[in-house]
Formats: structure tokens, sequence, C-alpha cells
């Protein structure tokens, strides 16, 4: 126990353990499937980089000779209404999807850290009035609220971005408020205080980097919702616009052949289901090694 | 007992409040002129203002605040763009359809997750543990509204057992309401059974490793007995909360589900007013579900409180 808890920047902030981070990775590396995941991850965030290179066919090149070809030797994964090629904009609908997923969870982050803190670190009235927004926030089905707000600011992927990430900002203030709570009263925090710290350099050196495991756990499972939002989003007709590929507005295009050209319907939602079953066990894999209650 | 849903109504209340401050900010967000959207494009100037006034819109954002809080309270929600009925009316006259729609999922998640989450705890770090957790976390990476359509090709397209789409009211018949129903219930209970059976099987995991539960062993107890009424019945305190919280998720699950097998409920209703501008229908869709989450909240507090005698009334959760 004693072990594990060195493994973890508790009490000396600051300077980063070397060995300690080996110890994190090769516990992370035993938990094969945490590994599979983030490999397959790793795979899908080169497709989306090097697609260019790797897709057979310009994702938007439109081929009226050879609509709606099942699956065979010139396109792997058939085409669609238009002809163009479904494999080639399988690999670049990946861009949209790992753009939403890792920019809205940032966004979300980086609004809901430092509000979080905030409240915690100062408490009183500010506390209450944040907290109190969160619950209401919170009130909403996430999905209900998503969709509210790309509906009053328009469609399109960006701001469907924004849309996830005000679902997902409360969420990250709750958190951090949490831990700046349980943080602020351990005894390095006196003896910093003690010494003279003002109140930003104990946010910034102790706070935060104590902070940071487990909303950085919070963000990795997050980024597997945000990339279901987002293509339910785009599905909608809310999210990513055509002529611009991404999984979910290909699935709202493929519905009406459903009948005609099943695999326009079958891929790009294979697609997301690996890429977020992905996420999900890597995300699983990185909480069971930063927290000692599921080791 | 009154006390403290008199207490937990006042808890409500900032909640309220920052929640009609939000759904009215989303409403002010949206760009273009409401009263030129009730009118339509055809509208005259002069008609477009004389409603501006008589809507309130010309009057600063505090007043136009009050007002709408007010015409809430006395249940007019107003009135839809589209086909200018009152928008509460149109509200309860869609809430049955979804009501019945959440029920059904609700049904089929505990049917689901109950015996699986069972199982894999009493058969812990086995083939089936692994291989019901697996399945329960590719069920919360499959997108719903994918799932859903798969179920029509292989139910509807492919097998043709079940209609494809559509909805039949209960006065047309049970069995046909029922065979129309149950693709969509189990396209919404199964995201919730997967969450379910994720908290069931990890708190069942943890009880059976109380002391009580070897002491009902050690009375020579049969499997069955001790699992079920000993064991399921503390593990699932906790699972009742999560459930609870989980109606953010069939509501907002609904939306999928309603919009994909046509069934015209709330959900349905709050995607065809995105796409048709339909502002206060939308809002209304949106008002009710939050009020819908919060009077279940309150609800469940109630019932978790009813089963464990342990929790004290007074405790405040913040």
């Amino acid at each position: 126990m004693s072990l594990a808890v060195g493994a973890l920047p508790a009490a000396a902030p600051g300077r980063r353990d070397r060995r300690g981070a080996l110890v994190l990775a090769r516990r992370f590396a035993r938990n094969r499937l945490a590994l599979v995941g983030f490999v397959v991850f790793v795979v899908v965030v080169l497709l989306a980089i090097l697609a260019p290179w790797i897709a057979p066919y310009p994702p938007a090149k439109a081929d009226f000779t050879s609509y709606l070809q099942p699956p065979g030797p010139h396109h792997l994964l058939g085409t669609d209404e238009l002809g163009r090629d479904v494999f080639s904009r399988i690999i670049f609908g990946a861009r949209a999807s790992l753009e939403a997923g890792l920019i809205a969870v940032g966004l979300g982050m980086s609004a809901g850290v430092p509000l979080g803190l905030a409240a915690g670190f100062y408490g009183g009235r500010l506390d209450d009035v944040l907290m109190r927004l969160t619950d209401a926030m919170l009130t909403f089905p996430q999905l209900v609220l998503a969709l509210a707000v790309a509906a009053a600011l328009g469609p399109g992927l960006g701001k469907a971005m924004i849309a996830i990430a005000v679902v997902l900002m409360p969420v990250f203030m709750r958190l951090m408020r949490a831990q700046v709570l349980s943080e602020r009263e351990r005894e390095y925090v006196d003896a910093a205080r003690a010494m003279g710290a003002a109140d930003r350099r104990i946010i910034w050196r102790h706070l935060l980097p104590n902070s940071a495991a487990p909303i950085v756990v919070q963000g990795s499972l997050n980024v597997a919702g945000a990339i279901i939002t987002e293509a339910t989003l785009s599905f909608l007709g809310l999210g990513t616009q055509p002529p611009t590929p991404s999984w979910g507005s290909m699935l709202n295009a493929a519905q009406q052949y459903l009948t005609q050209a099943p695999w326009l319907s079958i891929w790009p939602g294979i697609a997301i289901a690996v890429t977020v079953f992905a996420v999900n066990v890597a995300g699983d894999g990185i909480r069971e090694i930063w927290d000692p209650r599921t080791r | 007992m009154a006390r403290f849903i008199a207490r937990r109504l006042l808890q409500m209340l900032p909640v309220l409040f920052f929640v009609t401050l939000i759904i009215f900010g989303l409403i002010n967000l949206i760009p273009g002129d409401a009263a030129r959207l009730f009118l339509g494009e055809e509208a005259t100037p002069d008609a477009v203002a004389a409603l501006r006034h008589e809507l309130g819109l010309d009057q600063p954002l505090y007043v136009q605040y009050a007002r709408w809080i007010g015409r809430m309270a006395h249940g007019d929600f107003g009135y839809s763009f589209k086909d200018h009925r009152p928008v509460l009316e149109t509200l309860l006259q869609k809430l049955p359809i979804t009501a019945e729609l959440t029920a059904g999922a609700l049904v089929i998640a505990w049917a689901v997750s109950i015996p699986a989450g069972v199982v894999a705890a009493w058969r812990q770090r086995t083939a089936v543990d692994y291989g019901a957790s697996a399945v329960a976390l590719g069920g919360l990476s499959i997108p719903n509204f994918w799932l859903g359509i798969m179920l029509i090709y292989l139910f509807a397209v492919h097998l043709r057992w079940l209609p494809a789409s559509g909805f039949v009211p209960l006065s047309q018949g049970v069995g046909r309401n029922l065979r129309a129903l149950l693709m969509p219930a189990f396209n919404l209970g199964i995201v919730l059974a997967a969450v379910v059976m994720r908290q069931l099987r990890s708190s069942m995991v943890e009880v059976m490793s109380a002391d009580f539960v070897r002491t009902a062993r050690a009375k020579g107890l049969g499997q069955t007995v001790v699992l079920v009424r000993h064991a399921l019945r503390n593990a699932v305190i906790p699972v009742i909360t999560v459930m609870g919280l989980q109606l953010g998720t069939l509501l907002g699950g609904a939306i999928i589900t309603e919009t994909i097998f046509a069934v015209p409920g709330l959900g349905q209703l709050a995607v065809n007013s995105i796409y048709s501008r339909d502002y206060p229908m939308l809002e209304g869709v949106v008002i009710a579900s939050a009020v819908a989450i919060l009077a279940v909240n309150l609800f469940v507090d109630i019932v978790y409180s009813l089963i464990d005698p342990r929790i004290k009334l007074a405790g405040s959760r913040s």
C-alpha cells in the first residue's frame, strides 16, 4: 500500500518521479484489455492523421457510375448513394469523431476546472451560486441539454463541440471542487501557507498538480461519451455538416437505404463502437492504476 | 416525513431558478426574432412590431424573464410556432406515449440487468463474469441510435418479425401496441441495463464479503436464498439511486429511440421542433424533462429512506 501511494504525486508535488511513471505504465500494461484499447485508440488517431495518404479515394469524390455498390475488390466497404467510397469516408470520418471527443472534453475541462477550483478554494457565496448552477445543469438529461444548446447555436461541428463541452463542464466543476475541498485541509497546504505562500502559489503548485489524476481519469472516460454525443448530434443533422464525412452523418444518410444497401448503415456504426469501446477500456485501465480502491 | 419533503422542496427552489435561467438564456441565444418566426416570412413589419409589443419582446430582458416565469406559473407555456396550439396541450398529449416507452424500457432493463449482475457477482472472476462485464461495456460503447438501426435491419427488414417503426395506441389493441413497442423499449432499456448491471455487480461483490452473508452461509442456507434474500436485498439500495439518476439517460435516450422508431412521443417532438424551429415547443419539452427529473430525484430520496431505515431523513446530500 505504501508503495502504491508513493507512485502517486501525493505529498511532494512538483518534480515528477520518473520511476513512479514507469510503475504506472507497467501496471497499465498488465491490464491486457486496457492495453488493447489503448493500441486501438492510437491506431484510430494515426488513421485520422494519415487519412489523405491511407484512404484509397478522396472522401468527397462522387462517382455516379458506381453508386450503392456492395463491398468488393474495388471498394472495400462499398459505395454510398453518390458513389463515394465508404472505406475512405470512414477513415476521414475518424477526424470529426476524435476532434469532437478530444476538443469538447478539453473545452469542458478548461471551463469546469478553474470554476470548480474557485468554488472550492474561496467557498462562501461564490461556492453556493456555482454549485446551484451545476445542480441545475445536471438536472437536464445530458442529451437534452446538448441538443438544446446545439439547436440554439445552430448546426456545425464546432458548435456541437461547444454543446458537448457545456454538458461536461458541471461534471468537472464538481470533481475539481471536491478535490480542492479535501486537499485544502492537508498538512502540506498548511505548511505552504505557514511559509508565506500566496493563494496563487498554493493553487498552481499544490492544488492543481495534486488534483490532476482524478481529472485526467474523468476526462479520459468522458472522451468516449463525447464521441457518441457528437455522432448522435451529427446523426440528427446538428453536428458535422456535409460534405465533410463523419460517422454520425454517414449513418443519417444511410438510413433511407437500409433495405437496399445495409453496409452503409453497418460500417460507420462499427467504427464508432470500436473507437468508443477502445477509449472506454483504456479509460477504465487508467482509472484502475490511479484509484487505490479498485486495485 | 412531511418536514423532510418540505425541506427538499425548498432546496429545489434555487436549482429551479437556475434551470429556468439556463433555458431563458438559451432562448435568447437563438438568432432571429420570435415574433418574425411566429408570423412567418410574409408578415408586414407593422404586424411583427405589434406582436413584439404584445409578447413583451420590446421590454428589457429581466422584465421578459419575470413575465415568462409568471406565465409558466399559470400553466401557460406559450404557443407553438407551427400549429399555434398551446404547448402544454401538445406536451400532455405526447407524455403518455413516452411514459409507456420508458416504463417498458425499465422493465426490460431490470429483467436483463438483475440476473446478469447477480450471476456475474456470484461467479466472480470467472469467464461468466468477464463475459457479462464485457457485454455490458460493449453495450455502453455502441451508440444507441446505431443499435436501433441494426435492430430494425435484423428484426424488421431481414427476419420480418416486427414492424420497423410506428406506434399503435393502446386503444387499438394491447397486442398490437406491445408489438410496436417491443423494439423501441428494448433499444431504450439496453443502455440502462448495462449501467445497472455494472453497478449491481460491484455492489453485490461488496455485500457478499460482508459478515452477515458468511453467517447466512454458515447457517446452511441455500445458495439462492443467500444470494437473493440476503445479498441482493442489500446490494440493490445503491442501484436504486443509480436508476433514479439514470432517468435523464432514459429521457435523453427517448429522443434517439423515438426518432428512429417513429414513436410520436416527447423525444420525437423535441427533434421535430428543432427541425421546424418551433422554439416554444422545444422549450416546453426541455422544461418538462428537467421538472420530471427533479421530481424523480425527490421520489428516489423518499423511497431510499423507506427501503433503508439506516438512512436518516434529515441528512442532506450535497
